[in-house]
C-alpha cells in the first residue's frame, strides 16, 4: 500500500491545505473550475473543499461526455436502434440517459435490440458475427475515446466489414472550455485541466486560455493530493501574477499527448461546423463526425434520421450545473424528484456527474453548513 | 467509460499485431495496444486502458494508486470491470 499514500497521506494533505491557505491573499475571492467529472468525483468523495480555505471556491465543468449529450440525439440512436435489422452496441453509461422518449433502457425492454459493449471493438465483433444485421456503435466521448472509435473504423475498413458504423457523438474539450470562458455568468480564476483527455490532446491546446483569457490551467491527477497540488499550482501563479499551462500529472500526461492517437481521429473523422450540447446549447466546432473518406461507416449517413432538437425538460437545470453556475443541490429537483435511480437530468445518471457525485456522497454547500 | 484501468502487459496476439494481452485485476483481457506503437512496451510493463484501447503507459506505482482510486469509486468500477469481463476483442 505504500504506493497509494504516497498520493493519500493524511499529514502531506494537511500540510498542503495549510500551504495553500498561506498563499491565499484573504482580501480575494478565488474561484477554479475542475473541467473533469472525475475530479468533480474525487474532491466530493474526500471532501475537499472542506480543506480550502473559505475564500476558495470549486466549481463543476462540463467535462461528463454523457451529462452533455443533448435529448435529440439519444432520440435519434434510438430510432437507428429500432430499425428491425440493426443491432446498436453501447457503452453501459449511455443506458439511462433519457431522451424525449425514454432511454436505451426503454427501448431494450420494448423489443429494440440494444447491447452493451466494453469496447468499440467488441461491437466491430459483433458485426463480423451477425454478417446480415446491421451493427452500430453510438460512440460517446471526449478525446478519451474518440481514437477508440477510429482506430475501430480504421479496422473496419481494413477488414471490410460493410454492416458496422457508428453513430458519431464524441465531443471536444477545448470549445467546451471556450464556452464556459466565453459565458457571462461565470467568473473563473483558473482550471483544474483534465488528465485522461489530456494524456491525448497534451497540454498545448490549453494554451490560448492563458494567453487570450489570462487564465492559469493545470491539468491535473485524479488522487487527493493531485487536486490539492493543482490547486497549489494555480494559486502560486496568481500570486506571482503568472498565468500558464501547467502540467501536475505529468507521470501520465506527455506534454505532447499522443500523438498516434490524434493522428488516427485526423483520419477518420472531420469537425462539425457545430454540435449541440446538452445545456449549454450549440457550440460551433464542438464535435467530431466521420470524415468523407469513411462514409460507409457513418451511421448518420446510413439511416434516415428525425434529427429533431428536443428541449430539456423544464424542471431540469443541468445547463447552469454543467457551466459552474448552480451548485447541484440548488438544481429544484435534486434528490427529490430527480435521484441517480429516476434521473431527470444527465447530470444525475453517469457516476461523473456533479449531480450524481453530490448525491452519493451526501455533501451539501459549505456556507449552509457554516450558516 | 471515462475510467482508465491500469493493466499489466502479459502477452502478445500473434496473429494480430497490434493487440495485447493484459491482466487487470486478474481478469486477462485481450486489448488494442497500437496507440502506444512508438512506446517500445514490453512484457511487464502497465498501462493504462480506456474501452480496450491502451492510451498511455504509465509506472507500476501509478498502476498500483490508479487502483486503489478506482476500488474506492464502489460501483462505477464494478460495472466497468464487469464490462471489461463480457469484453472479447479480436
Ligand atoms: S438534479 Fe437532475 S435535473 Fe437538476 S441539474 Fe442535476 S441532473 Fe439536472
Amino acid at each position: 500500500m505504500k504506493f497509494v499514500d504516497e498520493y493519500r497521506d493524511a499529514g502531506r494533505v494537511r500540510a498542503l491545505a495549510d500551504e495553500i491557505a498561506a498563499l491565499c491573499d484573504p482580501g480575494r475571492r478565488y474561484t477554479f473550475m475542475e473541467v473533469c467529472g472525475g475530479h468533480t468525483h474525487t474532491i466530493y468523495k474526500h471532501g475537499l473543499e472542506d480543506l480550502l480555505p473559505e475564500n476558495v471556491t470549486l466549481v463543476h465543468g462540463p467535462g461528463c461526455p454523457v451529462c452533455v449529450i443533448p435529448m435529440g440525439r439519444v432520440d435519434d440512436a434510438i430510432h437507428i436502434a429500432r430499425q428491425p435489422d440493426v443491432i446498436m452496441t453501447s457503452f453501459g453509461d449511455m443506458t439511462r440517459v433519457p431522451g424525449g422518449s425514454g432511454s436505451f433502457l426503454d427501448a431494450k425492454a420494448a423489443g429494440a435490440d440494444i447491447r452493451m459493449v466494453y469496447s468499440p471493438l467488441d461491437a466491430l465483433k459483433i458485426a463480423r458475427a451477425n454478417p446480415d444485421r446491421r451493427v452500430v456503435f453510438m460512440a460517446i466521448g471526449f478525446e478519451t475515446t474518440a481514437p477508440s472509435t477510429a482506430m475501430t473504423v480504421l479496422r473496419a475498413a481494413e477488414e471490410g466489414i460493410a454492416n458496422f458504423s457508428v453513430f458519431c457523438n464524441h465531443v471536444l474539450i477545448i470549445p467546451g472550455i471556450r464556452a464556459i470562458l466565453d459565458s457571462p455568468d461565470l467568473r473563473l480564476d483558473g482550471f483544474i485541466g483534465p488528465g485522461h483527455v489530456s494524456a491525448v490532446i497534451g497540454c498545448r491546446p490549453y494554451a490560448f486560455i492563458a494567453r487570450d483569457y489570462g487564465k492559469p490551467l493545470v491539468v491535473a491527477g485524479f488522487e487527493p493530493l493531485d487536486i490539492l497540488q493543482s490547486i497549489h499550482m494555480l494559486l502560486t501563479q496568481l500570486a506571482q501574477g503568472r498565468t500558464e499551462v501547467e502540467n501536475q500529472y505529468a507521470r501520465v500526461v506527455p506534454w505532447a499527448g499522443n500523438p498516434v492517437a490524434m493522428e488516427a481521429i485526423g483520419r477518420v473523422m472531420r469537425l462539425r461546423p457545430y454540435f449541440e450540447w446538452r445545456g449549454l446549447g450549440s457550440i460551433a466546432d464542438s464535435a467530431l463526425g466521420v470524415a468523407d473518406a469513411y462514409a460507409a461507416f457513418d451511421a448518420e449517413r446510413l439511416f434516415d434520421l428525425p434529427g429533431l432538437r428536443v428541449a430539456d425538460p423544464k424542471s431540469c437545470q443541468c445547463g447552469e450545473v454543467l457551466k459552474g453556475v448552480l451548485k447541484p443541490w440548488e438544481c429544484k429537483v435534486f434528490g427529490t424528484a430527480c435521484t441517480p435511480e429516476t434521473p431527470i437530468g444527465t447530470c444525475m445518471v453517469s457516476s461523473e456527474g456533479a449531480c450524481a457525485a453530490y448525491y452519493t456522497f451526501g455533501r451539501f454547500n459549505r456556507e449552509a453548513i457554516r450558516a | 467509460m471515462c475510467l482508465g484501468i491500469p493493466g499489466e502487459l502479459v502477452g502478445y496476439v500473434e496473429e494480430q499485431a497490434d493487440l495485447g494481452v493484459v491482466d487487470v485485476a486478474g481478469v486477462r483481457r485481450r486489448i488494442n495496444i497500437g496507440l502506444l506503437v512508438n512506446e517500445d512496451l514490453r512484457l511487464g510493463d502497465w498501462v493504462l486502458v480506456h474501452v480496450g484501447f491502451a492510451l498511455s503507459k504509465i509506472s507500476e506505482s501509478e498502476a498500483r494508486a490508479v487502483l486503489d482510486y478506482l476500488e474506492g469509486l464502489g460501483q462505477a468500477y464494478d460495472d466497468e470491470l464487469d464490462a471489461l469481463r463480457g469484453s472479447d476483442i479480436s
